[in-house]
């Protein structure tokens, strides 16, 4: 059989797979792109708007504006996994994505969901590892960079 | 006025982490780990910081800001020797991980696991 008859061959099966998959197509549920950017946005925005309220609210009553801010990271941190620990922020999360996720609420839950899943395996190798299986990639990330875009300025000036 | 822009710009850090989500196959941990460098290496380039100055906490609560913090350090920490420029990003983000790590093991040794609702 030479190759143009192999072709010839295959080409209803290929056509059937293509209708086919057209067909599945139109069943599956697309993901709702627009609504939910939309909660996204509106969540996220609130949850910045909060925290530039508590900020102003400490600057006023005479801290700096660094630890206004290091004491708002630190309460949406406290919150963020208090309200995982409870259970919630799974809730909330299912109806807002991206926006309890990318804030930096997303990163104090991605610390503890799994160590209390893993809670079984005890206090050191279940919480104390899985504490750090999600936010232990953002961390390297994050302090490699650091440290290099450090190195780079100093040797710039 | 701070409160538009904060709002606009934090919302639309969330839709772009929405819309990687929803149209990309990267996992949770890839995204953060992204939004974390994109933030760190911006501030780097010097492209941070006038989103911080316009939107304040709408730009340092989502996780971009945790890079920027990290990288903000570091380049100030630059100014004062080879050691600073090393310890900076830790040192400027310390309050906010070490929080994280002690309020989280506490609260994973109080509460236990829940079924999904």
């Amino acid at each position: 059989m030479t190759s143009k008859e192999k072709e010839l061959n295959n080409k209803p099966e290929k056509e059937v797979a293509k209708k086919y998959e057209q067909y599945v197509k139109q069943f599956t549920p697309r993901p709702k792109y627009f609504s939910n950017s939309l909660k996204a946005f509106f969540v996220g925005g609130l949850i910045c708007i909060a925290a530039l309220y508590v900020q102003n609210l400490l600057m006023d009553k005479g801290l700096s504006e660094k630890n206004a801010g290091a004491y708002v990271t630190v309460f949406l941190i406290c919150l963020a996994q208090l309200l995982t620990g409870l259970g919630v922020f799974d809730t909330i999360g299912k109806f807002a994505g991206a926006g309890v996720f990318v804030p930096i609420t997303g990163f104090a839950n991605s610390m503890v969901a799994p160590a209390i899943e893993y809670k079984k395996e005890g206090p050191v190798l279940g919480i104390g590892a899985k504490l750090f299986s999600l936010a232990g990639p953002v961390l390297v990330c994050g302090i490699t960079v650091s440290a290099i875009i450090g190195i780079i300025s100093y040797f710039m000036q | 006025m701070d409160y538009f822009y904060a709002f606009v710009i934090g919302g639309g850090m969330c839709v772009i982490g929405q819309i990687l989500i929803d149209t990309t196959k990267l996992t949770t941990p890839r995204i953060l780990v992204i939004f974390v460098v994109a933030g760190a290496v911006l501030t780097g380039l010097g492209l941070y910081e006038p989103l911080v100055k316009l939107a304040k906490n709408g730009a340092t609560v989502p996780l971009p800001g945790f890079g920027y913090s990290l990288a903000k350090g570091s380049m100030d920490g630059a100014k004062d020797g080879f050691l600073a420029a090393i310890s900076g990003g830790i040192k400027n983000t310390a309050a906010g991980l070490t929080a994280a790590v002690v309020f989280g093991y506490i609260i994973a040794l109080v509460f236990s696991p829940k079924s999904k609702r």
